[in-house]
């Protein structure tokens, strides 16, 4: 299966991954090769099966509304890159 | 003492043979000269190591040693260690000190077990050979003896290279297509992958959700037993962690294997698997049946789409579990980023490495809007279909066995040209994971001076099993203590 230029492009823009115009061509080709693996499904009879997400069809747990986490912002924030009054810094978005 | 297991070293200290402190001081002088070559570590812990070892012999002292007090190991890099780096094999985590300890992490700490440092892995655990690492690739010690750049298989090879090479007796590992069994297989040692939600993955570095797994590496099944009493059970931080009892998995290790039904998966004797693995693995299973055990021939009918499957789901959870990594609170930024999308795509185009980026691209594919109903969805349907065969497998058959790898540890830089070559590798492991199922790699001989893994799969929690299967099969053998020279 072919993946056509336009698709890596618009892709790598969802995945906010920048591709240069050098990497588009082996992507063409590496992902060309996995898409075309990934086709060997197609020839499956899946009609009447349930998709599966969890091997024991587990469902999410609930727990009580008690608060039970500490608050550890400065210890996760001393790691950041830049912060500010406790706040994450980032370039501006663009308008 | 480097060639002791993890249960005679804990004799040892028990009985004050040697000092923890002691213990520790050799294994580290070992691992800083041996690793240089083999580069298996990406990080030692060299005082902490020792803090630990003399916090170690306290406890012992105080009458409060566990099985585990004092004994060292290592941590595969994709277990969060606070303040100790956590890179996951990857620049984009390259300067990541974690400010918390994942719930693995924290067992063993509990345990007092001392950590000598973090293994090498394959980039986010994507890989079979562990030439992704942005620190390098982590040489076969098996290779290395005959004088040859050979891989030692991924994503855990720091963890199995460092085993075999006896820098330690244990190291943790993880498993989503087939990381811990493919390299115990290609290092000569015994790697176990746990049934999906009996260990828990908090704080274990996501690659995809629905298959990762956290496991064990050591030279014995009975060291494997002892590694998994300490990682299984319920956490309350893992939603996706089963609540159910752990059994102590050395209890039964001695159980008699007669009447055990052992079932060959006709396509795992096929494709690509070399005769003389074939041979090699065969006569492994033979000594099965000298041990009480009857062989049948089983069928896995949907095993050839198994890859096809593995390679939808995990690039498309993996590309939802590495969005999080953007630049903006933890991990690498690009330099002067000149806006907001800027800093994300440039913070992930070079923090990443090739083959994490294709994974995240062809994941972000298959779940976008007109292909999610044609991959995604499609592929989980034939995961039920493959979780079913074996279903229907375990109907008539107490385990599975089939060789591990088509094939024995290849030459650095042979299959990374086409990802998919690679992918290939995985053909006997990554239907396990799909089932959610446990199953184990097990030295079983050599070929061409290579080692060669047996793999036992199991029903949902049958580690006790498959331990006991192991151990029993390594009392006749003694392929898991040959040492690399």
């Amino acid at each position: 299966m072919t993946i056509s230029r336009k698709d890596i492009e618009k892709v790598a823009v969802l995945a906010r991954i920048r591709v240069d115009e050098e990497q588009v061509s082996a992507l063409e080709k590496d992902l060309g090769n996995i898409l075309d693996l990934v086709d060997q499904l197609s020839a499956a009879d899946t009609d009447s099966v349930a998709p599966m997400a969890h091997p024991l069809d587990a469902v999410q747990r609930l727990r009580p509304d008690e608060v039970t986490e500490t608050n550890e912002r400065e210890s996760f924030q001393a790691i950041a890159p830049a912060t500010e009054n406790g706040l994450y810094l980032v370039p501006r978005v663009i308008e | 003492m480097h060639n002791k297991s993890v249960a005679e070293l804990s004799r040892d200290l028990e009985s004050g043979k040697i000092s923890s402190v002691e213990l520790t001081r050799q294994f580290l002088g070992r691992l800083e000269k041996e690793d240089e070559q083999l580069n298996s570590f990406i990080t030692i812990t060299e005082e902490q190591a020792l803090a630990d070892a003399h916090a170690a012999d306290e406890q012992r002292a105080a009458g409060k040693a566990t099985p585990w007090t004092g004994v060292p190991f290592a941590h595969k890099d994709i277990f969060c260690t606070n303040g100790v780096a956590t890179t996951c094999g990857s620049k984009m985590l390259a300067n990541f000190v974690p400010p918390y300890d994942a719930t693995v992490t924290e067992n063993f700490r509990k345990a007092g077990a001392v950590c000598l440092g973090k293994t090498n892995m394959d980039e986010f655990a994507m890989g079979s050979s562990t030439e992704s690492s942005y620190f390098g690739a982590t040489a076969n010690p098996w290779g290395l003896s005959r004088g040859e750049k050979r891989v030692p298989g991924g994503s855990s090879g720091g963890s199995a290279a460092a085993v075999a090479a006896r820098l330690v007796p244990a190291a943790t590992a993880t498993d989503t297509g087939g990381s811990i069994r493919q390299p115990a297989a290609l290092c000569g040692v015994t790697g176990l992958k746990p049934t999906y939600g009996r260990v828990s993955r908090y704080g274990m570095i996501a690659f995809a959700s629905s298959l990762d797994q956290g496991g064990t590496m050591a030279r014995t099944a009975e060291d494997n037993a002892l590694m998994l009493n300490v990682m299984a059970g319920f956490d309350p931080k893992d939603s996706t962690s089963i609540d159910r009892d752990v059994p102590d998995y050395t209890a039964t290790l001695n159980e008699p294997l007669t009447g055990l039904r052992i079932g060959l998966p006709k396509e795992y004797f096929a494709g690509n698997l070399s005769a003389a693995m074939e041979e090699q693995v065969r006569g492994a299973i033979r000594e099965y049946e000298k041990l009480g055990a009857t062989v049948k021939e089983v069928s896995l009918p949907h095993a050839d789409l198994a890859i096809a499957a593995y390679y939808v789901i995990a690039p498309a959870e993996a590309s939802a579990n590495l969005s999080r990594f953007d630049g903006a609170r933890y991990g690498y930024r690009c330099e002067d980023p000149k806006d907001l999308l800027d800093m994300y795509t440039r913070t992930r185009a070079e923090g990443f490495g090739t083959e994490v980026k294709r994974r995240i691209l062809v994941g972000t594919y298959a779940l976008s809007a007109g292909y999610f109903d044609a991959y995604y969805l499609k592929a989980q349907k034939v995961r039920r279909l493959i979780q079913q065969d074996f279903i229907n497998a375990f109907k008539e058959v107490d385990v599975l066995m089939s060789p591990t790898t088509p094939s024995p540890a290849f030459i650095q830089g042979e299959k990374t040209s086409d990802p998919v070559t690679m992918y290939l590798e995985d053909v006997f492991t990554i239907a396990i994971n799909l089932a959610g199922i446990p199953a184990m790699s097990v030295p079983a001989g050599f070929v061409h001076g290579l080692p060669v893994g047996l793999q036992i799969i199991g029903d949902y929690f049958s580690e006790a099993r498959l331990l006991n299967a192991a151990h029993q099969f390594q009392q006749v053998t003694d392929w898991h203590q040959r040492e690399p020279q």
